[in-house]
């Protein structure tokens, strides 16, 4: 099947930023529906670490979104955010909050999905921009902790939300 | 171990914009220190101590040809910090590879329904 291992490629253009793209092989108005609709969002979003206990999406601007996550060890994280900018199949701009920080939403990143389609196959592009560069650091850093420890730190937690 | 300090640790030796600036521009090619400078539009002694930096990291080399000092990249000595990226990619690409049964199935779904 034409399912691809390729990976992910992440780059840090600023210090605020974090740059992630992926090429699927499939048209985009495809994956903007696997990226949008809440049943479809559940099945990929937790990237085989758990399972989604609640993906809701009301895909307009100033709509809000959230997804809750729940680890096989019985760890829930939750995320959510507000819809900025809408135009399908194409951009997506959002704010995402993790709300297993103090203040989720005074630390929330602005993510900006970008969808390009060439020859039936489609780039996504996402690109994170973190109020500071201590919490663009913090999410890396959760993503290199991922699977390692159980602890309930800080840390721990931000890693686990990135499973 | 205590916090390294700048001139030891690669992370702190990227943190400053210029020297990421100088970096980027040895990614094309060994470059003298005055194609630095006119291209940073920065003094030199403020560029030569960035360069300071970045080679006690051993992320540049420089080298002597007949008067010139010209310095190279050495991207090795940035793999701390790509090491600490690809954690991160590790993850989104789980969830990519997920996705893309998704994918495959709405694909699939769609050809039987006579496309679009």
């Amino acid at each position: 099947m034409a399912v691809s291992s390729q990976t992910a490629t992440v780059t840090l253009p600023t210090d605020e930023q974090i740059l992630i793209t992926r090429e699927f092989d499939a048209p985009r108005h495809l994956v903007f529906q696997a990226y949008t609709k809440p049943e479809l969002v559940k099945r990929w979003w937790h990237a085989n670490r758990g399972e989604m206990k609640v993906a809701e999406i009301d895909l307009r601007i100033g709509g809000e979104w959230r997804y809750v996550s729940v680890t096989d060890d019985g760890f829930e994280v939750a995320f959510h955010g507000e819809y900025r900018e809408v135009v399908p199949n194409e951009r997506l701009v959002s704010t995402e909050a993790y709300e297993g920080i103090p203040d989720p939403d005074a630390n929330a990143t602005l993510n900006t999905a970008t969808f390009t389609e060439k020859d039936g196959r489609t780039t996504l592009t996402i690109l994170v921009e973190a109020p500071s560069k201590a919490i663009r650091d913090a999410i890396i850093e959760s993503g290199m902790e991922a699977g390692l420890q159980d602890a309930l730190d800080l840390l721990e937690q931000t890693a686990v939300s990135l499973r | 171990m205590a916090r390294a300090a700048t001139t030891t640790d690669a992370f702190n030796a990227v943190a400053e914009p210029r020297r990421r600036q100088i970096l980027d521009a040895l990614a094309g090619g060994e470059r003298p220190v005055n194609d630095l400078v006119r291209e940073l539009g920065l003094a030199q002694p403020q560029v030569s101590k960035h360069l300071r930096v970045l080679r006690e990291v051993g992320a540049v080399d420089v080298r002597e040809e007949g008067r010139q000092r010209l310095y190279r990249l050495n991207g090795r000595a940035l793999k701390p910090i790509h090491d600490w990226v690809k954690a991160y990619e590790r993850s989104w690409s789980e969830r990519f590879e997920q996705l893309d049964v998704v994918l495959e199935e709405l694909k699939q779904k769609e050809a039987r329904d006579g496309g679009e």
